[in-house]
């Protein structure tokens, strides 16, 4: 089998079966429902400044995500598997990092309907935050591979690369929350597609040079 | 040059005199540009004596920048053309980035309660100075958690080269969203505009800030080669 597809599909089943598919969902869902309850139930309220946090809940279900997505290909040995494959490690890096999208991400993405409508987003805005939130998701993933792949031999990892990954989310968070807040939205969708090609393209080579190190 | 210092021994013997006379030249250039900055330059003329605020201020924000461009010059030095050195350099450097990113955050804060009325505004530049701090705080803590320095070392270059890239897209984005937010509320006599009488005092903190880098940052790079030796020498005697 091609190696990017065997790799896509490992990785989809792992997180299909290990439950690392539900736990960021409800983790997401959760952290949307601490934003009225920090906030007050006020709809004026809400309508104004809620829809925007939904990117925080968006970040932090990515963050807890990132931890074990090299360290586990560490510890059994699959990364030096990857490594004496034919196919180029940063490809197998984008495999990994698109089975992440597509079975972490895309819940959270559809998810995000159903959160923005209960932060009073205008219904006519929960079309482009769905789509924002996808191309979002996908720029965290890009930078969040490389936050992972320079800490994957560190034990607990967990916060330092939330640490060294959260100045990497900013410029999506920036314009993923002006789509929600419904500043500009065009322009906004345009910049962040560009954030999301630019994590895809960049982030795979980087998280591949950190594993090759990795490994040795 | 840089390959000249690639052996340790010879950058030992440099910097033995080096990093005392780049800390003398700061020394002096503080005893100079302090007390001319804060009491022989005039007050400005809407902030009146607050403004002296700046020559502690702006050689700080320079140079937080200017440190995380040398680092990202180590960094790609260390990756490319495994310098030996690299790795040291962008280490040593790091802490004092983060110091004078924490000076600039703090002197402008003080510096924002009487001019701006507030302690912190969400600005363009107030903000992306933040990120750069959070920034230098990863890279410091992941110095910190990989215990094996070489490959803590290349794994930090790497993480630093991303972040060089991600700085100017920070940076961009961060002032579309404070011009979205805040329409020009901050008022500011910055850039060219800022008159010849105070150019010397703030030129001559900018060198200071320079030279103490300078000298802290040899300083810091001769005790991990120490370090370094230490261990080795230990690790044989063990064995």
């Amino acid at each position: 089998m091609n190696p990017f597809l065997a790799t896509f599909r490992r990785d989809f089943a792992l997180h299909w079966a290990g439950g690392g598919v539900l736990a960021p969902l409800g983790y997401f869902l959760g952290a949307t429902l601490l934003v009225p309850l920090a906030m007050g139930p006020e709809r004026t309220l809400l309508a104004a400044a809620g829809p925007p946090l939904i990117w925080i809940a968006a970040a932090l279900a990515v963050l807890a995500t990132l931890e074990r997505v090299f360290q586990a290909d560490l510890e059994d040995g699959s990364l030096d598997q990857m490594l004496l494959s034919p196919a180029p490690l940063e490809a197998l890096v984008l495999a990994k990092g698109a089975a992440l999208w597509i079975a972490v991400g895309v819940p959270i993405v559809l998810a995000g309907a159903p959160a923005a409508v209960a932060l009073q987003a205008p219904p006519e805005r929960v079309a482009a935050i769905v789509a924002s939130l996808g191309l979002g998701l996908a720029a965290f993933i890009g930078a969040g591979l490389v936050g992972a792949a320079v800490t994957a031999g560190v034990k607990r990892g967990g916060v330092l690369i939330a640490l060294i990954v959260v100045p990497f989310f900013a410029p999506p968070i920036i314009f993923g929350s002006a789509v929600a807040s419904g500043d500009d939205i065009d322009a906004a969708l345009s910049v962040l597609a560009g954030c999301a090609l630019g994590a895809v393209a960049l982030g795979p080579i980087a998280a591949a040079a950190a594993l090759r190190l990795q490994a040795e | 040059m840089i390959s000249y210092l690639a052996n340790p021994a010879r950058f030992m013997a440099l910097s033995a005199w080096a990093a005392p006379l780049c800390a003398v030249i700061a020394a002096i250039l503080f005893a100079a540009g302090a007390p001319w900055g804060l009491f022989y330059s005039p007050a400005e003329q809407f902030q009146g004596e607050t403004v002296r605020i700046m020559y502690v201020h702006v050689p700080a924000a320079w140079w937080s920048l200017g440190i995380y461009a040398f680092m990202g010059g180590a960094s790609l030095v260390s990756l490319v053309w495994r310098h030996a050195l690299a790795d040291i350099a962008a280490r040593a450097a790091a802490p004092i980035g983060a110091v004078f990113a924490g000076v600039c955050l703090v002197t402008g804060s003080i510096w924002g309660a009487p001019t701006w009325g507030t302690w912190w505004e969400w600005d363009g530049r107030l903000t992306s100075m933040l990120v750069l701090f959070v920034i230098y705080l990863g890279y410091i803590a992941l110095w910190a958690a990989i215990e094996d320095e070489e490959r803590a070392g290349k794994l930090a270059a790497i993480l630093c080269l991303a972040g060089l890239i991600n700085l100017p897209i920070i940076k961009f984005s961060v002032d579309w969203w404070s011009t979205l937010h805040q329409p020009a509320s901050v008022f500011r006599a910055g850039g060219s505009s800022i008159a010849p009488a105070m150019m010397g005092p703030l030129l001559t903190m900018a060198g200071a800030y320079l030279f103490l880098f300078g000298a802290l940052a040899l300083s810091n790079m001769r005790a991990s080669i120490q370090r370094r030796r230490v261990e080795r020498s230990r690790m044989e005697g063990g064995a």
